[in-house]
């Protein structure tokens, strides 16, 4: 309805253009045609006109009160977290509410009066896509080609080759601080931490002997040096056999345990994930990532599941004051396999 | 008040002396869209981005991407004392020390979600109407680039609490960057700056999370933008609406209301799930532990295809002369590279299979592309079985079925579920169409049953056109058009008077079967006008 009427190029028309009829005008010279353009209230003051009216200073009020309410809300309602129930536990459902009714009364407001309020409309506008005319399509064809052959590079043979490498130039160029990244591999992916003497250690610090663990459980330990809980490869999982378990033992693990008691890596062999739970009845490891599954008596062998590799095994021993120690690293490269592991 | 009046005039004014903006503005104006709730999808997902910056650029006050160790004094009493990054922490300290963090970082999460979400059924709606076919091949190349992106984006945001779950995500995407063939170990080192987790992964995901994707997202959604502008929307076909036109409504005032109000009604459904509905709660999963992990880790939604296909992908490792193949490259680097590269070429393929290369604006309907609608199906049944095995564990712990038996369901599934759903898809279209193309023929059905002197029944049909001498429908060409389906369609049961409690409408200017009669009075000006009846609407 608001046509813009800067420009100010008054129409010739000797009876003074309506303001509809200046819209229409400036629609059709834009394509487009109002085929269906009529005021939904003709009669003012009907009920459903001053229902729809209604509706939408309601939804404009909701949306007021609920910003106001919003800052309120956010300035002088506790909202420090509390362990204790309490009014505080109210403060984000109240923000989020006071936020629905601001945004949200809006948002519907603005449709309802284009729904409800606004002229009902349909417009045609006409498409002009596909190739350009040709007029359009030569001169500028003619416009590149009498760019490139202006230049006469063509037969420039000493320019053309040397310009081919100034493009490689400028993209080595852009591809070097890429190299900055760079970092040899090396063998840390085929190293931990654990070293021969190095001692078996809880989450807390503290060091594990034989007769902290029960038969049939489980402990997570770490190697018991500085960083060694932050070592993102050697987490470890000493598992206690009972004594009825039958252990089918590799041959070359043979001195890897201790008693009963095995140290398996608990690096997926898969993804990497932690192998978290221990099944005890049926003496199996399950990987909650994507559920590979490891018999332990059987070298944690994967039986099922996406892992291909058994856990590695880390040879165990006692130190002398009685704690658990490793013998020495993993004899092979723990956690998710890769191109240079054999 | 003559100075209120005279204001906006002034500023028109001084603005087109330096800027001749009146006829491009007018333009602008009078620029036609079409109306669909269909068309709504994208939006949803332009709006939630500049959701996402809103809120994300908030996040930023207060989030440090350090991997320092500290030991964390908040106000979350069950974690006091534990050593964890600086990352984790200030995200814990967003959450229960900043008045208003929690639900800032909850509407960021929740339009997050929402905002991949839109992009994918946005792209359903291109892809079963047609929309992608010339011209508008690139724009649908974005499209799937801004869906990548907006995934890549995704994981970027949630690996930075540098929660357990999140670490165990970074745990993951350093395993599949290390089973790359050849360049693995190098291209894990070159991301981690050395071996997992190291000092700077935080860090750089965190630079790429709020300059590096957002800024490629918002130049692309620009172009996608664009684009749509040049080259005029698509519209479903229906009376006056052709190849050489838009039918719809102009720019301004109703679209541009519509659209902002759409936006609004976007951002409060985000406040109010942000404000109500508990998302990523990272205190309680505690900070990152390469030793730890819970039990039911799910990545967000938009992972979970992958997640899915990561478990359900065989123990296939492949050993030759010394090195190793690992299994994982399949299911996290094929998989996805063979989805979305068919994803992107799809026009091009359909372009030369059906052999059509000419310009369409007007959208199909699926029923009418049987053989694209039963792929697309196809590849959505594909997907889904991923998605659900991205959740098999939970499934198996709620419905008491075997995790092992969830997997080999999820194996057998992914081959036996797609065709399948071509299968049914392309019946039910050719089904849908030959209804279509009944009521056409015979009309519609009114649900009145006379019977013959003969004894039998039969059903009067409302013709939908003409009707020969004996009074049997003169067959309509079938035009790939929406077809009334029912007598209420055609008007015949009059319309309902509004009003809740009593009506507000006067029942006289009902019951003619014309809506229009009576209350409206054309605004035109005697000029001849030419009426486009939608009879679907």
């Amino acid at each position: 309805m608001t046509a813009p009427r800067s420009g100010g190029r008054p129409a010739d028309a000797t009876p003074e253009p309506s303001q509809l009829d200046l819209v229409k005008a400036g629609a059709a010279a834009d394509g487009v045609e109002l085929v269906h353009y009529r005021q939904r209230f003709v009669v003012p003051g009907t009920k459903l006109e001053r229902r729809a009216e209604r509706k939408v200073a309601l939804l404009l009020l909701a949306a007021g009160l609920g910003g106001i309410g919003t800052l309120v809300v956010t300035i002088f309602w506790p909202w420090q977290f509390k362990s204790s129930s309490g009014l505080n536990y109210l403060f984000t459902p109240l923000v989020g509410i006071g936020m629905t009714l601001a945004l949200g009364g809006l948002g519907m407001a603005v449709i309802g009066v284009a729904k409800w309020l606004l002229p009902d409309e349909e417009s045609v506008q006409e498409r002009h896509d596909g190739r350009s005319d040709d007029f359009d399509r030569q001169t500028t064809v003619a416009s590149i080609k009498e760019m490139i052959d202006s230049s006469q590079i063509g037969r420039r043979k000493l320019i053309l080759g040397p310009m081919l490498l100034s493009v490689l130039g400028l993209t080595a160029l852009a591809i070097a601080p890429l190299a900055g990244l760079i970092k040899k591999p090396g063998r840390q992916l085929f190293t931990t931490p654990w070293k021969d003497g190095v001692r078996l250690v809880r989450d807390d610090g503290t060091p594990l002997r034989p007769e902290d663990m029960k038969p049939g459980s489980i402990a997570t330990v770490f190697p018991g040096v500085p960083g060694g809980l932050l070592s993102a490869d050697a987490a470890t999982m000493l598992i206690r056999l009972r004594p009825a378990d039958k252990v089918h033992v590799r041959p070359g693990r043979e001195g890897y345990r201790y008693g009963d008691y095995y140290a398996y890596s608990k690096i997926c062999t898969h993804a990497g994930c932690p192998v978290g739970l221990y099944e005890a009845q049926d003496q199996r490891l399950l990987c909650p990532c994507h559920q590979s599954q490891f018999n332990v008596l059987d070298g944690c062998r994967p039986i099922f599941g996406p892992a291909s590799r058994s856990l590695p095994q880390l040879p165990i021993g006692i130190d002398s004051e009685g704690y658990f120690v490793a013998k020495s690293d993993y004899r092979e490269a723990v956690g998710p396999a890769f191109w240079e592991r054999p | 008040m003559s100075r209120l009046t005279k204001a906006p005039g002034q500023t028109a004014d001084f603005l087109d002396e330096r800027f001749t903006v009146a006829g491009p503005l007018r333009r602008t104006f009078n620029k036609v869209f079409p109306d669909h709730w269909s068309f709504m999808l994208g939006e949803i997902a332009l709006y939630s981005f500049i959701i996402l910056l809103l809120t994300g650029t908030y996040l930023a006050l207060f989030f440090n991407p350090s991997q320092q160790e500290v030991i964390y004094h908040g106000s979350y009493v069950p974690l006091r004392g534990l050593s964890m990054t600086q990352a984790y922490e200030s995200t814990l300290n967003l959450s229960f020390d900043v008045r208003g963090g929690l639900i800032m970082r909850q509407i960021h999460h929740w339009s997050a979600l929402l905002f991949v979400a839109a992009i994918v059924i946005h792209m359903f709606r291109v892809f079963f109407t047609g929309a992608f076919r010339k011209p508008r091949e690139i724009n649908w190349l974005i499209g799937v680039t801004l869906l990548l992106l907006g995934i890549l984006e995704g994981v970027a945001g949630y690996s930075l609490p540098d929660d357990l779950l999140s670490g165990t995500g970074l745990r993951i995407i350093s395993s599949i960057i290390l089973s790359i063939p050849v360049i693995g170990s190098w291209a894990a080192f070159a991301v981690f700056g050395g071996e997992y987790p190291g000092e700077l992964i935080i860090g750089r995901f965190y630079i790429a999370h709020v300059f590096l994707v957002p800024g490629i997202l918002l130049a692309l959604i620009s172009a996608h933008m664009a684009i749509l502008v040049k080259q005029k929307h698509t519209q479903f076909p229906g009376p006056g609406r052709t190849e050489r036109n838009v039918v719809g409504v102009r720019m301004f005032p109703t679209f541009a209301l519509k659209g902002g109000g759409f936006f609004m009604i976007v951002f409060a459904v985000c406040a109010l799930l942000g404000g109500i509905a508990q998302v990523n709660p990272i205190w309680l999963y505690g900070p990152y532990n390469a030793g730890v992990v819970s039990a039911g880790s799910q990545p967000d939604w938009y992972v979970g295809f992958l997640d899915g296909s990561t478990r359900l992908f065989p123990d296939w490792e492949i050993r030759v002369f010394g090195h190793t193949l690992p299994a994982i490259f399949w299911p996290t680097v094929v998989l996805p590279g063979i989805l979305f590269t068919l994803l992107a070429l799809y026009p091009f393929m359909e372009a030369r299979f059906s052999r059509d290369r000419a310009t369409h604006h007007l959208l199909q309907r699926p029923r009418d592309v049987p053989t694209r609608t039963a792929l697309g199906a196809m590849a959505i049944a594909f997907y889904m079985v991923l998605l659900v095995s991205g959740g098999n564990d939970l499934i198996a712990l709620k419905f008491d079925i075997s995790l092992n038996a969830m997997t080999w369901i999820g194996r057998i599934g992914l081959l036996v579920a797609p065709p399948i759903a071509y299968y049914i898809t392309h019946r039910i279209c050719l089904g849908l169409q030959q209804h279509d193309r009944e009521v056409l023929a015979h009309g519609v059905e009114t649900g009145i049953i006379r019977r013959l002197p003969s004894g039998e029944f039969i059903e009067v049909h409302q013709p939908l056109g003409e009707v020969d001498a004996h009074g049997h429908a003169v067959p309509i060409s079938y035009g790939e058009a929406p077809v009334p389906k029912v007598a209420n369609k055609l008007g015949l049961a009059g319309r309902a008077i509004k009003g809740f409690f009593a009506p507000i409408e006067e029942p006289t200017a009902l019951g003619s079967g014309d809506p229009e009669s009576g209350e409206h009075v054309d605004s035109g000006t005697g000029r001849e006008r030419r009426e486009l009846t939608d009879i679907d609407d």
